[in-house]
């Protein structure tokens, strides 16, 4: 292995993190807090409880899997997409690196970038409302793997894209709104039979119920489809990677 | 000599089937520095860039100290440093981090004191924590040589190291070549200056359509292909070429002093001496004699020239 090489990645991507760093945290840190204005005030005055949760609690773990998702996905897509379009690609290319060293490095810094996020959003909403966190290493086993999903989501789309708008195409018009109807603001117990039914074929339903579970010991599938769902993703973008890398494909000429 | 790099039977076709490499064959001598020589297009980024890793060739082998660079990637990688044809650099990163982060790419561990004796080297220390777009084209072509060298390679690709670089930082840049060169660094350039060439290669290719036209020593080549004028200053004027000097195709200049004569080296048709005497014996007195040999440049152009043709007759 070449660690000298994944660390240098690693390094260079958490570097632009840091000298960004405002931008980085402040974005989530005011998103979060505009969510409790929003929901936790004026849905929370209506909605008091949700399974015995005060509304505003409940939808921590929502918004948190919210943040993570999209962070993942644009920190990777963009941190592999840039030197692409850099064409600083080229030493990467020449390096002895082989495709896991370069993914490693990339989505290594990009779920870590995630997880600091995450850390941010739980100390924040912990200023509006009580988070309790009854089984935290299973909320960071969740925590973890779904940002190194998708981180490795985020890194496909940065070798498919052709262009900036590519890298925001597939999160806004396929994540944001499986995050939204995947019930990070409500339980799907809430909704008529039929839409309940069609909510289970939303694979971030899964993950929002199982990571809520983790908080709160509430959820709407058992805690196995969660798990299962999240591992089978991951599974699924490793061989995409795997595939796409063995074609040669689209990173070099 | 050892060879330091083999190139065997390589083609090249890119996705929109541009056919960039067509069998080449090329051995590099370790030590040595060569130049690849040939128009827009004809394929010399495309063959460097084959053999650091950056495009993926179709067939063929590529051996880098006898062994595969495909198959012992890591091994051979190691060995290689390429300086890319554009000024591919991140624009908001420091000299230092940049130069560093390259090291690292390449698997070797930090070592501060080598990179800060390279910068110096390279007259870039002052600015090490000036941020790439702070800089000039020169000085990024520059930290771009530094990237290069990071991690000490024995092999080193130029592509048209000097494009964009003032005169005065051409010599100097062909300085630091030929100190690495003497370091022990075998180095393949391109350029479009046939001077370049001229001053610091040991030997040169020519490559045209994706193929390798051509390939000798530099002085070699010079001599088999090279035309050399002797130029004869008289003292007095002369009116018209006759006599026995007509045996010679002559030139005169405009000041009717100066009678040229352009021969081969090789195929031995000019006697020299005859011709001296030949000028004595018609009665003129001989002020000065100069010869010039024909450039790689004049050299290079008529080859391609010639392939051209070729190409089209065929
Ligand atoms: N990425 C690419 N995709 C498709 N075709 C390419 C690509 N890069 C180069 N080519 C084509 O391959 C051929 C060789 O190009 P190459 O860049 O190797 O030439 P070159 O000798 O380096 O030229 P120059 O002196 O202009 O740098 C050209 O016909 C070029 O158009
Ligand atoms: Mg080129």
């Amino acid at each position: 292995m070449n660690w000298y090489g994944i660390k240098a990645i690693y390094i260079h991507e958490m570097e632009r993190f840091r000298r960004t760093l405002f931008q980085s945290l402040a974005s989530p840190i005011i998103t979060t807090s505009l969510y409790f204005v929003v929901f936790g005030s004026a849905i929370g005055s209506r909605i008091t409880e949700i399974d015995g949760i005060n509304y505003g609690s409940y939808i921590v773990p929502g918004m948190i899997m919210l943040t993570i998702l999209t962070q993942s996905i644009s920190n990777a897509s963009f941190a592999f997409y840039f030197p692409r379009f850099t064409n600083t690609i080229y030493e990467i290319l020449a390096a002895p690196l082989s495709s896991f060293e370069i993914v490693l490095g990339f989505v290594g810094a990009a779920a870590s970038k995630s997880l600091i996020i995450g850390c941010v959003i739980i100390l924040t909403a912990n200023f509006f409302v009580d988070v309790r966190i009854d089984h935290p290493l299973l909320m960071m086993f969740f925590l973890i793997l779904t940002s190194i999903t998708f981180a490795l989501f985020g890194f496909i789309i940065g070798m498919y894209a052709e262009g900036f708008e590519g890298l925001q195409i597939i999160p806004i018009l396929i994540i944001t709104p499986l995050v939204f109807l995947g019930g990070s603001f409500y339980s799907i117990n809430m909704l008529p039979e039929f839409w309940q039914k069609i909510s289970l074929l939303n694979p971030v339903l899964y993950l929002i119920s199982g990571f809520r579970y983790s908080f709160y010991e509430v959820s709407d599938v058992s805690l196995f489809t969660s798990t299962l769902t999240i591992l089978t993703i991951l599974i699924g973008c490793i061989i995409f990677i795997t595939y796409t890398f063995s074609k040669g494909y689209r990173i070099k000429d | 000599m050892k060879n330091i790099l083999e190139i065997n039977n390589v083609t090249k076709f890119y996705k929109n089937s541009v056919k960039a490499l067509e069998n080449v064959n090329l051995n590099i001598k370790e030590g040595e520095i060569f130049a690849l020589l040939g128009p827009n297009g004809a394929g010399k980024s495309t063959l460097i860039n084959s053999i650091c890793g950056i495009v993926n060739f179709n067939t063929g082998t590529i051996k880098i100290n006898n062994m595969d660079i495909v198959k012992n990637y890591r091994i051979t990688r190691k060995m290689t440093g390429i300086v890319p044809q554009e000024l591919n650099l991140e624009s908001f990163e420091t000299v230092w981090n940049n130069v560093n982060y390259s090291r690292g790419l390449f698997g070797k561990r930090p070592d501060h004191n080598y990179i800060e004796k390279l910068l110096k080297q390279l007259s870039l220390w002052d600015k090490k924590d000036s941020k790439i777009k702070e800089l000039s084209g020169g000085m990024k072509r520059r930290v771009l040589i530094a990237k290069a060298l990071s991690h000490q390679p024995k092999l080193l690709f130029l592509d048209e190291p000097t494009a964009s670089v003032d005169v005065e930082l051409r010599k100097d840049m062909w300085d630091v070549v030929k100190k690495l060169n003497e370091d022990g660094v075998t180095i393949i350039l391109t350029t479009h200056y046939i001077e370049e060439a001229e001053e610091l290669s040991d030997r040169v290719a020519v490559i045209n359509d994706g193929k390798i036209i051509l390939v000798d020593e530099k002085d070699k080549l010079i001599k088999k292909l090279g035309e050399k004028t002797i130029k004869i200053e008289l003292f007095e004027p002369i009116e018209k070429i006759n006599g026995n000097l007509s045996k010679y195709n002559f030139t005169l200049d405009q000041t009717n002093k100066i009678i040229s004569h352009t021969y081969n080296l090789n195929s031995n048709t000019t006697d020299i001496t005859e011709l001296l005497n030949d000028v004595k014996k018609d009665g003129y007195e001989i002020k000065d004699i100069n010869t010039e040999q024909s450039s790689l440049e004049e050299i290079f152009i008529k080859l391609i020239k010639e392939n051209n043709n070729e190409l089209v007759r065929n």
